[in-house]
């Protein structure tokens, strides 16, 4: 194996004692915080996380120094936000950085609080992530008892609130305004930008919204400055960054090396490479919703830049490995239900467009389909870039027209073979008990309905097709 | 419905009824109204907890999650009744909080067992063999496959319900499954009727392929990177 981690954040991290708050201050923790408060001036913080070029850890990659100077000054009630919600789909990063070290995102929460003059502040968790927030709690009361989090902390006169707020299980709430209304206590609906949540977000007030890893690194920039950040990673992608590596790969997990290692040494060289006898055949970079790669890109460096660069994204930093053994039109049809399931139904071309590409995806798989048809498949997908109220649509929309796009031969196969076959392919659709749709030579609505209306037994899948989707 | 006239001679077409609309979420009580207290039985415990969320958070509002959580660890799921409690103690509408409830996947609409096995069927867990270990706790446990994979099915005996479930954020453990919110991965077709025995038997569940006895998958040697070695902040 070439290629090392280069482990920041996750440094001393198989200590299990490293989770309570001893442990941390045994390792350094908190000296950071008491460092802050006792001699440094909240600009001088932000300026040093303006310059050291973290960029957000949750998808967006934008400067976490320029959002936190984004932030009105004055004494108006201003709020923290951390994002935990980490649903999409190959991401299990934050997972870790909760379980294992807690109090190093704490103590990163009170000092990015001090620097903006924010006083209540919220870690959003996604409720499936139960032993995780317990772990958070435990943390936050000790973080408490310790007298980093109250009122008047070490008697600098700042006050702070910190609340471990579950979510209970919706990929959206983990977009920003979506949290801020769920954390508000209402259903999780995305609302229109601008404003921005830095000038009128959580309760109308000021709000900073950041990812539990960017949160992390706080501590790290304030504790050794800016230059030492930079020395990690590449000029426009400085740092380092865990890494969630899963699929069809021999060790599953997350690595934290320096942003702008190859591809090659993260799938291969950490990850072990495919499973035995198999290849790498496409691989997502940056989570279910970053446009797939393939194998020829395989020793670009993994930065935002370069993975931009490439047409996809680095996203949460989550990758995803397909083998030769999986068939890439399934895959979509997966990613796709997925958007679809999630998708909150607040603007057409999300809720449409995601309904529609499951559909056709189906179509597809069953060999009902045309070539025609992957044309329509990617104008749909043209049509929701770039016009819904957020990015969830966006997100179905890109890989599955990277898919089509450059896997067009093997949908054009399956759309063939399952043709010929006579028979349409049921595969990876039985499975799920749904995805029968009433077609032209199948059942049609009008009869379903006249056969439920007499109270005769309606097809099995036909109910499931008309099921109306969860969330 | 005082003004209601039944109309005499009414035939039944002999339609099949919405089994919704006789049993399942009947609204008790006015959906739109605010309860008061004294009009609800609400456990003291109950009221308690939802009542220290609701103190810490500048809106009161903000508590309706938490408060829906505490309905749950109660009854089990979201009980029409339980929601009428809980929006009593908020001075909220119980519609309010059902359109809150009914927006997020964990919460229960719908009576739900004693234990809950989510298995995730997303894109890693489903190339390592997700609805293969979906079709093992089906068959372990004796829930409809159909159901399962369509919002969740309870067991032959009404005793766990299973359900295949979006990614979970474990895709290294994939194909893995969450029981009772405890994580388990890279689980084995055979090992779905292991852990519903040891669910039945009181057992710990598959403690080997608990989450939290993992390690990190690159060792637990340090980098031994000056500028790592030499930090300042955490973690040193
Ligand atoms: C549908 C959707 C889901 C998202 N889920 C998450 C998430 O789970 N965690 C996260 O940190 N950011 C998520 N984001 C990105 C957030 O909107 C936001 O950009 C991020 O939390 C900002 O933090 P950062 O600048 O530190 O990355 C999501 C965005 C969208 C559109
Ligand atoms: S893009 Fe989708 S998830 Fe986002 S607001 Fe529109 S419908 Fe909701
Ligand atoms: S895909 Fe199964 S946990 Fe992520």
């Amino acid at each position: 194996m070439s290629i090392v981690e280069t482990r920041v954040l996750l440094r001393h991290a198989t200590d299990p004692k490293l989770a309570t708050i001893d442990g941390y201050r045994s390792y350094g923790g908190y000296s950071t915080l008491e460092k802050a408060y006792g001699e440094m001036e909240p600009d001088t913080i932000v300026n040093e996380l303006e310059e050291s070029g973290l960029r957000g850890r949750g998808g967006a990659g934008f400067s976490m120094g320029k959002k936190v100077s984004f932030l009105p000054h004055g004494n108006q009630t201003k709020y923290l936000c951390c994002n935990a919600d980490e649903s999409e789909p190959g991401a299990f990063k934050d997972r870790e950085l909760m379980q294992r070290n807690p109090h190093q995102l704490i103590e990163g929460i009170v000092i990015a609080s001090y620097a903006a003059g924010i006083s209540h502040a919220f870690i959003f968790i996604r409720g499936e992530y139960d032993v995780q927030a317990d772990i958070l709690d435990r943390a936050v009361a000790e973080a408490y008892e310790a007298g980093y989090l109250g009122r008047n902390i070490l008697g600098s006169g700042h006050n702070l609130e910190l609340v471990v707020h579950r979510g209970a299980g919706a990929y959206i709430c983990g977009e920003e305004t979506a949290l801020l209304d769920a954390l508000e206590g209402k259903r999780g609906n995305p609302r229109l930008k601008p404003p921005f949540p830095a000038v009128q977000g959580l309760y109308g007030g000021p709000t900073l919204i950041n990812n539990v890893e960017t949160l992390s690194n706080v501590s790290h920039i304030v504790a050794n400055g800016a230059d030492w950040f930079k020395s990690f990673g590449t000029e426009q992608s400085p740092g380092t960054k865990v890494v969630s590596i899963s699929g069809g790969v021999r060790r599953p997990g997350n690595y934290e090396v320096e942003l702008g290692v190859s591809l090659r040494d993260l799938i291969y060289g950490l990850a072990g490479g495919p499973l035995e006898g198999r290849e790498v055949k496409a691989f997502y970079p940056g989570g279910s919703s970053s446009p797939v790669l393939t194998p020829a890109e395989m020793d670009l460096p993994y930065s935002f830049e370069a993975m931009a660069e490439a047409g996809s994204m680095l996203g949460s930093g989550s990758i995803i490995v397909a083998d030769d053994s999986v068939s890439i039109p399934h895959m979509a049809l997966r990613t796709a239900r997925f958007y679809h399931h999630e998708s909150c139904g607040k603007c057409t071309p999300c809720r449409e467009g995601t309904n529609w590409t499951v559909k056709m995806l189906e179509r597809v798989v069953r060999g009902e389909a045309t070539p025609m048809d992957l044309d329509i498949i990617t104008s749909v997908q043209g049509n929701i870039i770039g016009h819904c109220l957020c990015v969830l649509g966006d997100s179905m929309a890109m890989p599955v027209s990277a898919m089509v796009n450059k896997f067009r031969d093997e949908f054009e196969e399956v759309i063939a073979r399952a043709a010929i076959n006579g028979l349409p392919t049921t595969e990876g659709l039985e499975s799920n008990g749904d995805g029968f749709e009433p077609g032209p030579d199948g059942v049609g609505l009008e009869v379903l309905q006249r056969e439920r209306l007499m109270g005769r037994p309606v097809p099995e899948s036909a109910q499931a097709a008309e099921e109306l989707p969860r969330g | 419905m005082d003004d209601f006239t039944p109309i005499e001679d009414f035939v039944s077409p002999g339609l099949p009824v919405d089994p919704a609309n006789t049993t399942g979420r009947e609204a008790l009580g006015d959906p739109q109204g605010v309860p008061e207290l004294s009009d609800v039985d609400c456990p003291d415990a109950l009221r308690e907890t939802i009542e220290a969320s609701m103190a810490r958070y500048p809106d009161h509002k903000s508590a309706s999650i938490p408060a829906l959580w505490a309905v749950q660890r109660t009854y089990g799921w979201c009980t029409p009744e339980g929601i009428r409690q809980a929006a009593a103690v908020m001075q909220v509408t119980p519609a309010y909080l059902e359109s809150v409830a009914s927006f997020y996947d964990l919460f229960r609409l719908q009576p739900s067992g004693e234990s809950q096995v989510l298995v995730c069927t997303n894109i890693s867990c489903w190339m390592r063999g997700g609805d293969e270990l979906l079709d093992a706790f089906c068959a372990a446990t004796g829930a409809d496959r159909g159901e399962a994979g369509h919002g969740g099915a309870l067991s032959a005996d009404g005793s766990v319900m299973v359900s295949g479930f979006e990614c979970l954020g474990a895709c290294d453990l994939a194909p893995m499954a969450s029981v009772n919110e405890r994580y388990f991965g890279p689980l084995e077709p055979a090992d779905a009727k292991t852990a519903i025995e040891q669910l039945r038997g009181g057992e710990e569940v598959l403690p080997d392929k608990a989450l939290t006895a993992r390690r990190l998958p690159g060792g637990d040697e340090e980098s031994s990177d000056e500028r790592v070695t030499s930090t300042k902040g955490p973690n040193r």
